[in-house]
């Protein structure tokens, strides 16, 4: 498209717009609005609901403005009678077959159809024949069908074309009998398919889990940021009398464009699961009871000052806010101890020194479109982070040429130029990295372990494929950062970068995994990535070592640390305190005091993204049961164990301190080790962690559950 | 001279006898004063009274939770919640109206599509214990169902004016 700019007149007012844009394009731009139903400014133009049709001198019939270039001269009036009159007689025909149950339909107070027909509809229909009705279908457990309601704009049927690749829904027939369907019945199976939800601009698609709870206008919007990935989608939670009734997104063209994963709309279920810790509990000669806030504190800390410094460990999930392990690792630094870590999954730990200051993507989130060839290593990234996934789809559409390396290969609705499958990620790498040096020499971190390395065809062509480009990624995922020998994964994922002189980014885990790392939350490094002068014991080790007293914050035992056995290891471990928002029989195994926090609906805190990005969010929804937000357990915790200046009124001031602290401070993904690393002795990949089992939250989401993604998943855990 | 008249008005008890004169031309006339309760004054079927619920004929409950009740009630009286019901429909799993709260204006009975929520003229209701004033949704069903055939009359004699 050429940036020649025309003039056209508007409405009497004479604007500029680019050559070859859409009618609608340049009005919208005015704020001149003109009604519309198929048209959205993501998807591409189809021009089927003829809402938008506007009047145009010189031409004797009303033209539809979503599908009408601008040429030069052009005189449009989006507000006369001609114009009125045909959005009227479009707006009449549309209501021929659309049933009057607004009452009954969640879609009533926020439908585009209800709104449009108080502008443009009749007042009484003059319509007396058949209405058309629609079978419902069944299309899982995310979204409702009420297809008679449908109008046929076609915006699912473009979203799962165009926007996933995946096209689950088509249409069927023609006229009067046209339907939207799955073609077969089958359920909707794609991580961001939910966004049909927003798209439909009547009640024909809607949210399942919210069917019927809550009515658009009485809930209060509030602003919140995903807590499941490391994207940090923006995220509106809609909130009645201080219950989430659904989340949907807050549009960012930086992260999330207009679209969530399905993770971030149905996980709030999670919140209001039947198993929410609901009192602080206390295990007193093996039997649990309920003890009060203030005795269950006053006895965390006498029991954390009377152990061993380095026998006191924190173990805490990345979920954690940066507040939370900011004044986590705060309270191991006056207790003295360096047994701090977030690396839950993680299994290798060699090479701990070379890791940077944070795990950065490498680029922003926006710039991955911008790629011309990006090679994916140990990463099921539709599963890990469904917005990056769709991001570097983008990129493929425009043209990028994409490789993976996984154990498994996953389905990517694109061409995937070359894509390595083996169950050794090193193997996989080392081939690449090697065909990669031709001619160079290989860096000296990675040199024992590609000698004697031969690359495949395939590995060559990732490896020229990389050469070639000039804006080239090469990212490693949670599969690699879970791999047995993660070390000689990551130092060759960098030598690949640097030899074919592409950028270097880490997908991380959870949503504030490099939050965590800012502030402070690992063995080895303080705050700001500060080397500590003795490291501790990092996640494993500290399960492993059975201390005297452990606290866990925001884990699972059975379910979120990368050790097998950990539930009956914590229980051999001297004291252990778990601050959860759940209660389940394996806390129950392993834990000896219990407090309950809220989750990422109920606390205020700030996420860092992979990129990068701090993002702050405030409580969305009222606290259940007696749960605190994490940040004020830990803050009032501190006090009881008399750490200076913790005096924080607000998560703010954490964040604050923490920052001004911090200074300013570049991401830097170059890989910093120059030693020699030893050719791995184990180098299994890692199980993968199923999409919808990321964290506590998201595996109580009953809906979630309910989808083929889960049940797959399930069936493949039965078989492991 | 005004001295003097009223001088005699004092003493003649005037304005005494002008106001007994008044007690003693409505002696003859016909008495207007209701013995309530035993008497009641006539009522339109328009009064807006206590509210009830409506079913269907089937006994299928009319309301539909579509909240417009709720949403138009200008004191905020109606609180309702709801979920999908037994049979896949748009049901109420809570319908409350606190009468402290309900002005008696009727616009939840304008605004309601499927004619469940009415104002029936009852009028002579009390409450002795704290959250008797909250009417929820199965008093309000039972007033319904008492009073079903004097809320159609009602209806049916104003359908006429809509």
């Amino acid at each position: 498209m050429s940036d020649d700019k025309v003039t056209i007149e508007v409405d009497g007012k004479t604007i500029q717009a680019r050559k070859g844009q859409m009618l609608i394009e340049a009005t919208d731009a005015i704020g001149a609005y003109v009604p519309r139903f198929c048209y959205h400014d993501k998807l591409s133009v189809a021009a089927n609901c003829r809402m938008c049709l506007v009047e145009v001198e010189k031409v004797s019939k009303p033209l539809p403005a979503c599908a009408t270039p601008v040429t030069d001269g052009m005189k449009v009036f989006t507000k006369s009678a001609k114009a009125i009159s045909a959005q009227k007689a479009t707006m009449e025909f549309l209501l021929i077959n659309h049933p009057l149950d607004c009452p009954i339909c969640d879609q009533g107070g926020e439908c585009e159809l209800q709104d449009l027909a108080m502008g443009f509809g009749r007042d009484v229909s003059r319509y007396q024949e058949r209405k058309r009705v629609v079978k419902d279908k069944d299309i899982g457990p995310l979204v409702s069908t009420d297809m008679t309601r449908c109008i046929h704009c076609t915006r699912c049927v473009r979203f799962g074309e165009e926007i996933t690749g995946h096209p689950e829904l088509g249409t069927t027939e023609r006229g009067e009998n046209m339907k939207i369907g799955t073609y077969i019945e089958k359920s909707i199976d794609h991580e961001l398919s939910a966004n049909i939800i927003d798209l439909c601009p009547v009640g024909a698609l809607n949210n399942k889990p919210y069917r019927y709870s809550a009515r658009a206008w009485e809930m209060v919007q509030r602003e919140s940021v995903s807590a499941h990935d490391c994207v940090g989608s923006n995220l509106y939670a809609h909130v009645l009398r201080g219950t989430v009734k659904r989340i949907v997104p807050r549009p960012n063209e930086a992260i999330n464009e207009t679209w969530i994963s399905d993770r971030d709309r149905y996980s709030y279920e999670g919140v209001y699961s039947s198993d929410r810790l609901l009192t602080p509990r206390v295990r007193r000669a093996g039997k649990w009871q309920d003890i009060s806030w203030e005795d269950a504190l006053q006895e965390l800390a006498e029991k954390i000052q009377s152990v061993r410094a380095d026998r006191f460990g924190i173990l805490a999930s990345a979920g954690a806010t940066v507040e939370e392990s900011r004044l986590l690792a705060q309270i191991a630094e006056h207790v003295g101890t360096a047994n701090v870590d977030h690396r839950l999954r993680q299994q290798d730990f060699s090479d701990q020194d070379a890791d940077a200051l944070f795990p950065w993507l490498g680029c922003e989130i926006a710039d991955i479109e911008r790629c011309d060839a990006i090679f994916v290593a140990g990463s099921s990234l539709r599963k890990e982070a469904p917005i990056l996934a769709h991001r570097v789809r983008k990129a493929a559409l425009a043209g990028a040429r994409i490789a993976f390396a996984n154990p498994e290969n996953d389905r990517y609705f694109f061409d995937v130029a070359v894509d390595l499958n083996g169950a050794r990620l090193v193997e996989l790498l080392a081939g690449v990295a090697v065909a990669a040096s031709s001619g160079k020499s290989l860096p000296k971190a990675v040199s024992r372990i590609c000698k004697g390395v031969s690359a495949s065809g395939e590995q060559a062509s990732v490896a020229s494929m990389l050469r070639d480009s000039n804006n080239g990624l090469v990212l490693i995922g949670n599969l690699a950062i879970h791999d047995e020998a993660f070390s000689a994964v990551r130092a060759l994922a960098a030598a690949i970068a640097e030899l074919t002189g592409c950028r270097f980014g880490i997908v991380s885990e959870g949503p504030n995994a490099a939050g965590a790392h800012l502030a402070g939350l690992l063995p080895h490094r303080s705050m700001g990535g500060t080397p500590r002068t003795t490291a501790g014991k990092n996640a494993a080790e500290m399960i492993e070592a059975s201390l005297d007293a452990l606290l866990l914050f925001g884990i699972e035992p059975d379910l979120d640390l990368g050790v097998p056995d950990a539930v009956s290891r914590l229980s051999s471990t001297g004291f252990v305190a778990a601050l959860t928002a759940y209660d389940s029989e394996t806390f129950r195994q392993a834990a000896d005091l219990l407090l309950p926090i809220g989750t990422f609906a109920e606390t205020s805190g700030t996420f860092v993204n992979c990129e990068g990005r701090w993002q702050s969010f405030s409580g969305i929804a009222n606290p259940v049961g007696e749960s605190r937000p994490g940040w004020k357990v830990l803050r009032v915790l501190g006090n009881l164990l008399d750490i200076d200046g913790f005096e924080y009124l607000s998560s703010e001031d954490v964040r604050d301190e923490l920052l001004a602290a911090l200074g300013s401070y570049k991401p830097d993904n170059r890989y910093g080790n120059t030693r020699e690393l030893p050719a791995p002795a184990k180098s299994n990949g890692a199980a993968d962690v199923p999409m919808y089992a990321v964290d506590p939250v998201v595996r109580r989401a009953t809906a979630l559950q309910l989808t083929p993604e889960a049940r797959r998943s399930a069936r493949i855990g039965q078989r492991r | 001279m005004s001295k003097i008249r009223s001088l005699l008005k004092t003493f003649s008890l005037w304005e005494l006898w002008q106001g007994l004169s008044v007690t003693l031309r409505n002696f003859f006339r016909p008495s207007v004063t209701i013995q309530y309760p035993e008497e009641k004054t006539p009522q339109s079927p328009r009064f807006r009274g206590l509210h009830a619920l409506r079913r269907y004929p089937n006994g299928e409950e009319r309301c539909i939770a579509c909240k417009l009740c709720e949403a138009v009630c200008p004191a905020l009286a109606i609180t309702i919640e709801s979920d999908v019901g037994d049979d896949g429909t748009r049901r109420t799993t809570r319908y409350d109206i606190d009468l402290f709260k309900c002005i008696y204006c009727g616009f939840c009975e304008e605004a309601c599509p499927v004619d469940a929520i009415v104002e029936t003229r009852i009028h002579e209701y009390h409450m002795e214990k704290p959250g008797e004033n909250i009417m929820t949704k199965d008093k309000l069903l039972a007033i319904g169902d008492k009073f079903d055939a004097m809320i159609a009359a009602d209806k049916a004699a104003d359908a006429k004016y809509r």
